[in-house]
């Protein structure tokens, strides 16, 4: 949605807007009018025009041959799940979170130190626009690792990456997913990083970095604090609940995820 | 052991009694997705005529999930008070709705049962209740709690208000602070999700927020709702912790999914008692719950969703929570597919926690991939106001742009308090009206801008 769109009434008597200044400091909806105890007319129908939004976003596939041309030639492999369409996405997780096992044989096996996976989660949107520029800049900050092809994976979740590591032996693994659209936001990307990803791994053994967007965490912080967790991660042999503090301002550390902890789950 | 009921001339046979109470539950996507739902409509009020049958004495003697394998089940069997439970052994799952409805059941004679009642029982009756049976019987149930001021009277809703930024922005949050006060949110928590879950982080936040509370002296408490073991640190290192946060469920196995034991909880709640910051009370604790939790961590033990989500509130209340919530249309479409589903849990998790003595409050909200709306959640909020809910979470515009769904707005609450006459904490109360933003003559809050009220200078 457009920042105009986003802008709610002015007060009804054409008294200067008070709240323009605050409304820098947050894209919150802070500062409606009022209509009583009641919201203004422009705000519920402007509101109902971003849940519109929001909904088509949620449903919008993964355009997966624009993603391999962004690679620019660049090996990459395309996978999906085992959810057929997005209604049985929607309400089967268990089935997102598993590789169709027609892709298995796509997926060779090496000593990789680590494998990405760019799938579009809630927001396929996200997933077109943030992912392959947020692997561009890990592979420029992970210059002495050994980095599996970029996945692109369809109708997924996050556990898929588990999977996709354990037949790459991929050591770890980081899950670029799209997140569920918001009012504000519909292409905002999550970074899921496991260390020693197995099928069945819980959420509590990764840790997130989630809101990477253009009015959110931008890449390169992203970049950055991902390559923190990755190495912290290498040196400490895990990630989740038990990676976290001791980071440096620049770089402190992620969420360890965990369903319904009130992050963007996926 | 098995169960069994003839409706309409075929027999429905139950092999136990978790597969009897999956049966019973209203439909609902995760319990579909469990493969633990009702194969009919027939087939699931067979089974509510064979629970109702059910006597309430075999839920002290059935352990749905063994006691050597859960800690929440020894957890509900080690504080189980039979002395309050007696007058109960003899009645059935249907007995016990129909004594839930009665006039006999008053609010003092449903506070002196809460003890008595397994996180089971209370599931197993919501069951066979109608959404209007769980809305009057919890509105006579008063949980109170208090810490800076007093939540839970009747008369009274109060609101948590949730400023959450994407970037954990302290002058954005500061904002969206400022817009929930003039609304005359806030009085059951400010309370921020932080977008980073980080102890430096959390201690900025709190120090924030902590300054912003003592500056106005408002009656009220803040919360940062990071990981218990974030706070834990937080409190090692001399930050303002007024409320332990943690989002808790009804396995061990799933707390575990939490990065989150009882033993973690018990560290946590003695530290934040020893900090002693409560003025008129010293409940501490905050928890977040929410049906599907469970499944979701893959540790629900073949428990239907809603059961396994009242197993929680033997957690929470073991802490004396101050706060506790669920988040019922957060966790999305799989568990609560639409407005109908997440309209039912809500009035569920709310009569369940009520009759266990939780004092429970509700994030009436949904997300973009869920079938439903702002409608949905108007009527949710109108239902849970009736039902005496103890608290809603309120965010600018309804809008959370942190976690990407939708609440109830500021207005909405604010509606709703004038729809149903219903007053904020009475300590808030006061509070808003010394300051100038309640209008007691009106009987409303008043329209004010930023600067034309002490508060703002919130924003400096």
């Amino acid at each position: 949605m457009t920042d105009k769109a986003h802008i709610p009434t002015s007060s009804p008597s054409g008294a200067p807007d008070v709240w323009q200044d605050l409304r820098r400091l947050t894209r919150a909806r802070i500062g409606l009018g009022r209509s009583g105890n009641a919201q203004r007319t422009t705000d519920v129908l402007t509101f109902q025009a971003a849940h519109a939004q929001a909904r088509d976003a949620v449903h919008t596939p993964l355009d997966v041959q624009a993603l391999v041309a962004q690679m620019g030639g660049e090996n990459c492999l395309c996978v999906k799940s085992r959810a057929v369409d997005r209604p049985t996405y929607l309400r089967r997780p268990d089935l997102g979170r598993r590789l169709d096992p027609a892709c298995l044989p796509l997926l060779q096996r090496d000593a990789w130190d680590v494998v990405f996976v760019a799938a579009d989660g809630l927001s396929a949107i996200a997933t077109q626009k943030g992912a392959i520029p947020l692997f561009r800049a890990m592979q420029a900050r992970l210059k002495d690792w050994r980095i599996a092809p970029l996945i692109i994976a369809s109708q997924g979740r996050v556990a898929l990456g588990d999977e996709i590591a354990v037949a790459l032996g991929a050591r770890m693994v980081v899950m670029m997913i799209g997140e569920r659209p918001g009012l504000s936001v519909a292409e905002s990307l999550g970074v899921y990083l496991t260390y020693a990803p197995y099928v069945g791994c819980p959420d509590s053994a990764r840790n997130c970095l989630s809101n990477i967007h253009q009015h959110g965490l931008p890449t390169s912080v992203a970049a950055d604090k991902l390559a923190w967790l990755m190495r912290e991660a290498s040196h400490l042999k895990l990630t989740g609940v038990g990676l976290k503090d001791a980071a440096p301002d620049s770089a402190p550390p992620a969420d360890p995820s965990s369903a319904l902890e009130k992050d963007p789950r996926i | 052991m098995g169960f069994h009921y003839t409706l309409g001339g075929e027999r429905y046979g139950f092999d136990d009694l978790k597969a009897l109470m999956a049966a019973a539950s209203p439909l609902r996507s995760g319990d579909e997705l469990a493969g633990l739902a009702a194969s009919s409509d027939a087939q699931r009020i067979a089974a509510r005529h064979a629970l109702a049958e059910v006597p309430l004495d075999l839920f002290v003697r059935t352990e749905l999930i063994p006691y050597e394998a859960d800690d929440v089940t020894r957890l509900i069997v080690d504080t189980h008070d039979s002395a309050a439970f007696a007058p109960f052994a003899s009645m059935t799952v249907g007995d016990l709705r129909n004594w839930l409805l009665s006039h006999e059941a008053d609010t003092a004679a449903l506070a002196a049962a809460a003890p008595g009642f397994t996180p089971e029982m209370a599931a197993a009756v919501s069951k066979i209740m109608r959404n209007q049976d769980l809305m009057s019987a919890a509105q006579k149930m008063r949980v109170i709690t208090r810490f800076r001021n007093t939540i839970g009277l009747e008369g009274c809703l109060t609101s948590r208000l949730q400023p959450n930024h994407p970037t954990d922005d302290l002058k954005g949050i500061a904002a969206s602070t400022l817009d929930g006060l003039l609304y005359g949110m806030g009085d059951a928590v400010i309370g921020i999700n932080p977008a980073t879950d980080s102890v430096a982080n959390g201690l900025a936040l709190l120090d924030m927020l902590d300054h912003a509370r003592r500056r106005y002296e408002i009656p009220t408490q803040t919360c940062v709702l990071t990981h218990v073991t974030n706070t834990l640190e937080i409190m090692n290192r001399g930050g303002a912790v007024d409320l332990v946060f943690q989002s808790i469920a009804g396995t061990q196995k799933a707390n575990e999914g939490f990065g989150v034991t009882l033993a973690i909880l018990k560290e946590a709640h003695e530290a934040a008692l020893s900090l002693r910051r409560g003025t008129v009370g010293d409940n501490v604790m905050y928890f977040e719950t929410g049906q599907g939790a469970a499944l979701s961590a893959e540790a629900h033990h073949g428990l239907d969703q809603q059961t396994v989500e009242t197993r929680a509130y033997a957690v929470a209340r073991a802490f004396r929570p101050l706060l506790v919530n669920t988040v019922v249309g957060f966790i999305g479409p799989e568990y609560l597919y639409d407005g109908k589903q997440i309209i039912r849990a809500g009035l569920e998790d709310h009569f369940c926690a009520k009759l266990l003595g939780v004092p429970m409050g509700c994030d009436v909200c949904y997300t973009n991939h869920a079938e439903a709306d702002q409608d949905d959640m108007d009527t949710l909020m109108v239902l849970l106001g009736t039902a005496g809910i103890t608290f809603l979470i309120g965010v600018p515009g309804a809008d959370d742009i942190m976690l990407n769904y939708q609440s109830l707005s500021f207005h909405d609450i604010l509606t709703l308090r004038s729809m149903l006459n219903l007053r904020p904490a009475p300590e808030f109360a006061a509070w808003l009206e010394r300051m100038g933003l309640y209008d007691a003559q009106l009987g409303g809050m008043r329209e004010l801008a930023p600067h034309q009220t002490r508060l703002g200078q919130l924003i400096g």
